[in-house]
């Protein structure tokens, strides 16, 4: 039992890590192009998980920035998983215990995230743990790869490679969607605020992270007041 | 690799592992409340809409590239591709737009 839903997870992992390959790829060029070594590269992606924490860490970090400046871009960036972790507490079982949510809880990203709720039964810790070591394994190793052999690759393929992953948001948004008009509605009030935010001048002191929260909340608020959802396990649906 | 490196790579860490781990360790109990229910319900997918446009336009070099990518992707996920699929095709996409254009 413990080892199917361990395969399940892995299974459903393979995509995320492949997107994950390509986009610490990028990361890794990134890095070293910026200053890092390939070891330091290596170093924060291990710990951290992260897309968009991270490319603005070696930013602040290799321009010699305060620390205090990193820890708030970083709060203000990763915020958006407390919201995630709010939304998955309700779907661990129960055998999801404190220590377990410690250690896993920490693989928690935009695409585990979105896949992990979209499961119907509820997550287990065998799951998770499948489900976030594949990815785990592709953004170290992505990273890795990058920080090394990122210069041999040509630029068209390094931009190329780095869409991959939102084509991955755009395949876990779009089912969602078509499942119910009320998402629809929904998600489309979010990347419109979301445009607004990105090319109307005034908003420019918003950064990137902050817009995503701001975005986010805004459109989710909009949509639990207008069309609350009745359905029992909190599904779109 | 310094000292100041490793007080910076600390600071990300331990910041985003305190964010992602306190609300796992905080709330235990399933919540009731209607409005809060159907906020969580609307989340993951507004931030991942709102991640994901209008920043695929602007992935790459040209703007037009990325919309084709981003095209590509919606017909795909339309289609019902799976995940792996829809991912690789908006890379190709990309990929082949930016040859042409």
């Amino acid at each position: 039992m413990k080892k199917s839903v361990f395969i399940t997870g892995l299974r459903d992992g393979i995509p995320i890590a492949l997107g994950y390959l390509a986009v610490s790829f990028s990361f890794g060029i990134a890095a070293v192009a910026a200053g890092l070594s390939p070891i330091e590269a290596l170093l924060i992606s291990m710990t951290n998980l992260t897309s968009a924490g991270q490319f603005a860490g070696i930013g602040i970090i290799t321009a010699g920035g305060s620390y205090f400046e990193l820890a708030i871009s970083q709060f203000i960036i990763n915020l958006r998983y407390s919201l995630m972790g709010i939304s998955l507490s309700q779907r661990l079982d129960k055998s999801f215990t404190r220590v377990k949510r410690s250690v896993l809880g920490h693989a928690l990203t935009d695409e585990i995230f979105g896949v992990a709720v979209s499961r119907t039964k509820p997550v287990t810790p065998w799951y998770f743990f499948g489900l976030a070591l594949l990815p785990y394994i592709g953004w170290s190793v992505g990273t890795g790869l990058g920080a090394v052999f990122g210069e041999l690759l040509g630029e068209t393929l390094r931009d190329a490679l780095s869409v991959a992953i939102y084509g991955m948001f755009i395949a876990i948004i779009i089912p969602e969607a078509r499942s119910s008009i009320k998402m629809t509605v929904i998600i489309m009030l979010a990347i419109l605020i979301s445009c607004m935010i990105y090319y109307i001048p005034f908003f420019d002191f918003i950064s990137d992270g902050f817009a995503i929260i701001i975005c986010a909340v805004i459109a989710s608020a909009v949509g639990a007041l207008a069309f609350p959802i009745k359905e029992e396990n909190g599904g779109g649906h | 690799m310094d000292t100041k490196f490793i007080i910076y790579l600390a600071i990300m860490f331990g910041v985003t592992y305190l964010i992602r781990v306190l609300p796992l360790l905080l709330i235990n109990k399933e919540i009731e409340n209607k409005f809060i229910r159907s906020f969580l319900t609307y989340i993951p997918y507004t931030v991942l809409g709102a991640m994901t446009f209008p920043a695929i336009i602007h992935a790459v070099g040209n703007p037009i590239c990325g919309a084709i990518a981003a095209a590509v992707g919606v017909v795909l996920a339309l289609l019902g591709r799976g995940l792996c699929t829809v991912a690789a095709g908006t890379a190709i996409a990309a990929y082949i737009a930016m040859m042409v254009f």
